[in-house]
Formats: structure tokens, C-alpha cells, sequence
């Protein structure tokens, strides 16, 4: 099964028709997308900004990586399981947008970014604490993150006003 | 009233050139809810602690310091691309229901956050002494800022 196939069984199954057929499901499951993709931006616009040293100096990388991160996937996971009920309302119609493609080709690049820097520099900040200077690598990670979510959520708007 | 004020603004040289221009309303929204990510995830933050839910290593006052300023930055850059969006689709906004119950919620949260950051900054231990206070209005705020994200995107579905 090719994927363009996969996308109209999806289209078709009950979940995905009542979602379209709905007057209700979808801006309540677009709500609740809005809310948890708020803070997964939000929160780790947080450690961003720590590894920019533009705020929260007083805490150390580790700290606010433990404290706020799972707060994080928490609502990723929210806001990916109603992501996917939305689109599946028109799985077609978004396959082919070229806004939402873009949104996920930023996701993908949101993910590479995060994985580069939990396994390479991590290691190497997560013992400094508020008085170590940042290095480089951890400074353009914050910046390639919180310029790669901007976009995921510029796209991701967008995708809302395209037919 | 109001519908006559909101053809009024709509004629206007500047909601005429916003309505034209395309791009604008999805990239202000952009920025819009963007601000909103940093709100909503600093208040979030804050109430939990409020609920002693998360962070209870640390006093209450130490998580106001570190998240209140914040909105207070935020907030305004929210009420100015709101009012771009209000300018650029008056009836859309200012007539619907669910936009003014954002509005109320919102004054309504703005003062219960303006009160507990007042309170903590007189008596740093203020919140941790008062564990039941503490808990309830953390959950109201997060009730209020969860409505008033909700309402917000209702908007668009009256």
C-alpha cells in the first residue's frame, strides 16, 4: 500500500469521519492541539533562551533541563496524538499541502537539532553551573531551536488559512 | 453600537490595508500565539507550583520572581498584535461572544496574578505559609489562562 493510499484509508476510517463530519470535534481537538503545543513551545523556549544566557542565569543547564523537559514530551505527546486526529479529518488534502509539509520538514529538523544536542553537547554543559560561560555549540542550539519552532508554528498557522 | 463602530474601523485606511494584505493576520497570529506559548507556559509553570504540583523544591516567591515578569513583558505585545487583529477583522472580534468571554477572563487573571506576585513581594513566605490559598487560586489561574486560550481559538468557529 503506497502512501497516498495509507492517507484516503485513514480519511476513511469512523474516527477520521466523524471528526470531519462534526461541527464541535475538530475546534475542540484543534483546541486542545493549541494548548499543548503552546507549552511544548513555550517551555522549551525556557532552555533556549538559558543556552542563548538570556534568562533564567540563576539556574544551572541541569536544573532547568530536569525540571522542565518532561513537561515538555508530556505535551508534545498531547499535542502529536491530537495533531494526528486532525489530520486524519483530511489526511489527503494535508498530504498534499505544502504549508503542513512544511511544518513537519521543520518538525524533522526540530528533531535533528534536539538529538544532535542531547547526545553531543549535553554532556558537555550539563555540569556547568550559573557562572560558566556557554559554549558555542550549546548557543547555536538554542538559536536553531527557537528559530526551527517559530517556523513549526508559522507553518502550522498558515496550514490553517490554505484550502 | 458596536457593529456601527466596528464598519467604522473596517473602512479605515489602516484595517483596509490589513485586510488586503494577505500575509498579515497569519503572520500576526504567528507572533501572536508564539507570545502566547511564552505566557502560558511560564504561568503554567508558576500554578503548578501554586498547586504543589511541580518545582516544591524551591519557595513560591523564587518561581514569581523567575516567571511573572515575564507576562508582564509579554502581555503587552499580545494586547498590541491583538489589536492589529482587531483592526484588521473589527466584527469578527469585538461582536463575538467568545472573544469577549477571553477578555473577561482574561482582566480576571491578570489581577489574581498582579495579587499573588503583590503578596509574595511584601512577604517573601507569604504563599508557602497559605498552602490552601496557594492551591486554589493556582488552579483557578490555570482554569483561566486554559479558558482563555480556548476561547481564543473559538473565536474563529462562531
Amino acid at each position: 500500500m503506497g502512501i497516498q493510499q495509507l492517507f484516503a484509508w485513514l480519511e476513511n476510517t469512523s474516527v477520521a469521519a466523524a471528526i470531519r463530519q462534526s461541527t464541535w470535534m475538530f475546534p475542540t481537538i484543534e483546541t486542545v492541539h493549541v494548548l499543548a503545543t503552546v507549552m511544548v513551545v513555550g517551555s522549551v523556549t525556557m532552555l533556549d533562551l538559558r543556552l542563548l544566557n538570556v534568562a533564567y542565569r540563576d539556574r544551572s543547564i541541569r536544573e532547568l533541563h530536569e525540571e522542565i523537559l518532561p513537561w515538555t514530551w508530556a505535551s508534545f505527546l498531547v499535542a502529536a496524538i491530537a495533531g494526528s486526529l486532525l489530520f486524519s479529518s483530511s489526511a489527503t488534502k494535508y498530504y498534499h499541502n505544502f504549508t503542513f509539509r512544511m511544518k513537519m520538514l521543520f518538525l524533522l529538523l526540530v528533531a535533528l537539532n534536539a538529538a544532535f544536542f542531547e547526545l553531543r553537547t549535553y554532556p558537555r554543559v550539563a555540569n556547568s553551573d550559573r557562572e560558566t560561560p556557554i559554549p558555542l555549540a550549546a548557543k547555536i542550539a538554542g538559536a536553531v531551536g527557537l528559530l526551527l519552532w517559530i517556523g513549526v508554528v508559522a507553518f502550522g498557522r498558515w496550514t490553517g488559512f490554505t484550502k | 453600537m458596536i457593529q456601527e463602530f466596528c464598519d467604522w474601523l473596517a473602512n479605515t485606511p489602516l484595517s483596509l490595508k490589513i485586510q488586503t494584505i494577505m500575509w498579515i493576520i497569519p503572520a500576526v497570529q504567528t507572533a501572536h500565539i508564539l507570545c502566547v506559548a511564552l505566557v502560558m507556559s511560564s504561568m503554567a509553570m508558576l500554578d503548578l507550583r501554586l498547586m504543589q504540583v511541580a518545582g516544591t523544591r524551591q519557595p513560591v516567591s523564587r518561581m514569581i520572581d523567575r516567571f511573572v515578569p515575564w507576562i508582564w513583558c509579554v502581555v503587552p505585545i499580545l494586547l498590541t498584535t491583538g489589536t492589529i487583529l482587531i483592526i484588521g477583522e473589527p466584527s469578527r472580534e469585538l461582536l463575538n461572544p467568545y472573544f469577549r468571554t477571553k477578555m473577561v477572563l482574561l482582566v480576571t487573571v491578570l489581577v489574581i496574578t498582579f495579587v499573588i506576585q503583590r503578596k509574595s513581594s511584601r512577604d517573601a513566605a507569604y504563599w508557602d505559609t497559605r498552602k490552601i490559598a496557594s492551591i486554589l487560586l493556582g488552579a483557578l489561574s490555570l482554569l483561566l489562562w486554559v479558558g482563555i486560550v480556548t476561547a481564543g481559538r473559538w473565536i474563529a468557529y462562531y
